[in-house]
Formats: C-alpha cells, sequence, structure tokens
C-alpha cells in the first residue's frame, strides 16, 4: 500500500516547506548575532594592532592579548592616527582599522596603485609607533597579521595569525617564540633597499642575534608557511617604502 | 526505578565501549585524524558533536513519520547542517576565542557520518527520549575517543597539554627535556591519529574476544 508521503506532490510541498523555515531561522539567527558578531571582529582587529605595538598582557612563554573589554579604551589611548594610503596620497580615517584587506587586494586586482594601505600611527613611552596589517597565504588557508615598525622601518613588534594552518607546525607563526623574533630586525638593507625579513631554514643565526642579515630562524615542519609570512611581509611593507621615505626627508 | 529503564541506560553506556562509533563501527574517522593534534581541539569537538547530534537526532525523531521517504538524507543533511551553522554563529557572538578554535572544524561536523548514521539507523525508527539517550551516547562514545588521542597526540608530540606545558620546556631544556627527551613530530600528523586509534582497537578487542570477527 503506498504512504501518503510517498506521492510527488507531498515530497515537493514538504520540501518547500522545510526550506522555508530552516532559512528563515538561519536568516533570523544570522541577523540577529550579527551585529555582536561584528563587534568582536572589531574588538579582535584592535587587540592585534594594540600587540604589535607591544601594548600586551604577554606572560613569561605565550602571546596574550590585551583583555577584551580594555581594547577599544587602551585603543582609543595609544592609537594616535589612523591614516590610509591611496595611491601615494595620505588621508587620516579614523576607521582605517576596518578595512578588509582581503576584499581591497582583491578589487585593485594586483595593481597595487589602486589600494588602500592602513597605517596606524601609535604613541608609547614617547616612541612612536608605525603599524601596518599585512595578509597572504599559508599552506592551507590565508594567514595575516600586523608588524609596528619605527621611522626606520625596523621591526617593533609582530603578530601573525592564521585560519587553517596545521597544529603545532604552521600554527605555530601565532607562538611567541616564533613572533618575538622578528623583534628588532631590519626591513632594509645596509643600502637602505627594502629586502624585507626571509624565513631561513638551516640559519646559520639560529638564536637570531644579528638583526641586520633580514632573517629569522624558520619552524621545523612549517616550510610553506614559512614562506608565506616572508612572501606577505614582502610584498606588503614594501608598499610603504615610500611613505617612510618622505617621512625621513622631511 | 530512575530515570532511565535499564534499555534507555544501554542507549548511552552501549556507544562508549561495544558499540563505540570510532572503534567498533569505524565511523567518523576522517574528523577524528583532523583534529586530534590537540587536546582543547579535540574537546570543543566532542561538546559540539554532542549538542548536533543530541538535537538532531530529537529533531529527526520527532519528524520521522512526516519525513517523505524519497529525499529523507536531503532532510537529515538540511537539520544538521542548519544546527552547525546556529552552533557556529552562537559561538561567534558569545564566545569569539572558542570559535575561532572551532573555526576550522565545523564543516567536519556536517560531514560525520556518525551523525547521518545515527540519523538514520535510529531516529528514523524511534521516538525522541530514545533519540536523544542515542544521540549522547554516540557523542559521548566518539567524544572519548577523540580526547584519548587528542591527549596522546599532544603530550607526545608538543610536550603540553592544554597548552601547558606539562614535559618541561624544550627550548630551555628543564624537565623531561633535560635527560635528553625530545617532541616527535610525527605524532602531529594525521597518520599517526590513525596509529593511535588502530592501537586504541587492539587494546579494545585484545580485552574484550566477543568483539573480534571471523
Amino acid at each position: 500500500m503506498e504512504n501518503r508521503t510517498d506521492k510527488n506532490s507531498y515530497t515537493i510541498l514538504f520540501a518547500i516547506a522545510m526550506v522555508v523555515i530552516v532559512g528563515a531561522l538561519l536568516a533570523f539567527t544570522a541577523s540577529s548575532l550579527s551585529p555582536k558578531i561584528s563587534e568582536n571582529m572589531r574588538i579582535e582587529k584592535q587587540q592585534n594592532i594594540l600587540y604589535a605595538m607591544g601594548v600586551n598582557n604577554n606572560d613569561a612563554g605565550s602571546a596574550v592579548f590585551v583583555d577584551t573589554k580594555d581594547a577599544s579604551e587602551l585603543f582609543a589611548k595609544y592609537i594616535t592616527k589612523q591614516e590610509v594610503i591611496t595611491n601615494g596620497s595620505v588621508s587620516e580615517d579614523n576607521q582605517a582599522y576596518l578595512i578588509d584587506l582581503k576584499k581591497d587586494k582583491a578589487a585593485a586586482g594586483g595593481d597595487a596603485a589602486k589600494r588602500n594601505l592602513p597605517l596606524f600611527i601609535g604613541e608609547k613611552d614617547g616612541k612612536t609607533f608605525y603599524i601596518v596589517p599585512i595578509y597572504g597565504k599559508g599552506l592551507w588557508d590565508a594567514i595575516w597579521g600586523y608588524v609596528s615598525m619605527d621611522e626606520n622601518m625596523v621591526i617593533q613588534g609582530a603578530y601573525f595569525d592564521h585560519k587553517g594552518e596545521t597544529p603545532g607546525l604552521g600554527a605555530n607563526i601565532k607562538e611567541r617564540f616564533f613572533m618575538d623574533d622578528f623583534i628588532g630586525e631590519h626591513l632594509l638593507d645596509a643600502n637602505g633597499n627594502f629586502k624585507g625579513v626571509e624565513v631561513a631554514k638551516g640559519n646559520a643565526d639560529p638564536t637570531n642575534e644579528d638583526k641586520t642579515d633580514n632573517e629569522v630562524d624558520a619552524i621545523a615542519g612549517a616550510t610553506i608557511t614559512g614562506n608565506g609570512v616572508a612572501a606577505m611581509i614582502k610584498s606588503d611593507l614594501k608598499l610603504y617604502k615610500p611613505y617612510f621615505d618622505n617621512l625621513k626627508n622631511n | 526505578m530512575g530515570l532511565l529503564s535499564k534499555k534507555d541506560a544501554k542507549l548511552i553506556t552501549d556507544p562508549l565501549a561495544d558499540n563505540n562509533p570510532i572503534t567498533i563501527q569505524v565511523l567518523g574517522i576522517c574528523s577524528a585524524l583532523a583534529i586530534t593534534a590537540q587536546l582543547k581541539a579535540s574537546i570543543v569537538m566532542a561538546v559540539s558533536v554532542l549538542f548536533v547530534l543530541g538535537i538532531g537526532n530529537v529533531v529527526i525523531s520527532l519528524l520521522r513519520n512526516i519525513i517523505p521517504s524519497k529525499i529523507r538524507i536531503i532532510v537529515q543533511l538540511v537539520v544538521v547542517a542548519a544546527l552547525v551553522i546556529i552552533v557556529d554563529q552562537v559561538l561567534k557572538a558569545f564566545s569569539y576565542e572558542l570559535s575561532k578554535t572551532l573555526s576550522v572544524f565545523v564543516g567536519l561536523i556536517i560531514t560525520n557520518c556518525i551523525i547521518m548514521g545515527r540519523f538514520e539507523a535510529f531516529a528514523l525508527g524511534n521516538g525522541p527520549w530514545k533519540s536523544f539517550l542515542d544521540g549522547i551516547g554516540n557523542a559521548l562514545g566518539y567524544g572519548v575517543i577523540l580526547i584519548i588521542v587528542g591527549f596522546f597526540r599532544e603530550l607526545l608530540g608538543s610536550g603540553t597539554l592544554l597548552g601547558f606545558k606539562v614535559l618541561g620546556d624544550p627550548i630551555e631544556k628543564t624537565g623531561l627535556y633535560a635527560i635528553g627527551y625530545e617532541n616527535n613530530g610525527f605524532m602531529l600528523l594525521s597518520p599517526m591519529a590513525l596509529i593511535v586509534v588502530g592501537i586504541i582497537i587492539w587494546v579494545q578487542r585484545s580485552r574484550n574476544k566477543a568483539l573480534i570477527e571471523d
């Protein structure tokens, strides 16, 4: 005997009802939670930027951000200026930290001149930090980070994050032992040309005492992620070179 | 008689050992391999599967008499996908840190064969309460294996547990590292998870001969 639920008409009606109900449920959940989610992402960006300029709650070995509830206040306190560089001209924009590098990169389509380059200027203990976001690809997915520099393009702090690198291997780019290696590294070579920082395998200087060799020690088993970090530093920070040249000349 | 009859209690205890979804039915292996490099990720995954399978089984059980059999797999897929998206969104809104740990694994919950397997094999034929217990039992059975594998992989691979350095500091050479111990990087790669699961299966079958097939 045929069951009533076997009819084609019933099946189609059931499918339509299911799609409408589930769709409405998900749309409701997404739209009611989205302000809270974007608030969380905004705070995370502020924490990342503060981390790169050395405002954090680090303990002996691990990387810890400032508290979520203090992030906005500290951000307002330490970040004195937010700028966007578009095709060589600099404009102030106090929402610069909300620029989505991925979308911006895609929109420019490989033409660096079209990109909007965010730059954050922070003041701490009488020292000026220039903090710049970077974005690239690791082994499995996107990697990104923030690098803070002084006016000579010497790295003062770095924060890296990733979407899906291998835990224990590539994922270690967000561990302190790796990020701290970048502190003090020069981005320019001896002649003042932009060189970047290599993540070097078989480094002759594994304890990273020589800060002018443009090299930090690589993580074992994470060659492609390490190369990705070096590549995004090179490609994204290079774009800021004219800004720093300008800074020195004035 | 308490809350659970003997039969109901069996729905929870069976999947923990003698009918474990991973070691006996060999389901859900893919996610067990992918995420167990760290104990914390294993625990988060276990809790998420507990939620999705517990609720999903009840939903499917409630709908079991009205679901058209021709599209029942699609209906099951929609239910599990919707639940996973809700879990993900709620975590992102209220526990952002945790959601970042989980982000890669959310997709893996949808593809987890245990969930579809329980919907198909149990929830479509049983009432909501029994289905709920079955879902909880299987998710716990899955979670137990995940946590055991995660424990050994993180301990031997990174020398840490939940991020705490339990074997000493590999850079400062303290604790076990002082006497020449080295972390086993192979433990962090997926093949090692398969070997650890294999060892668990071996131990389990050698203790309970009834599980050995001819």
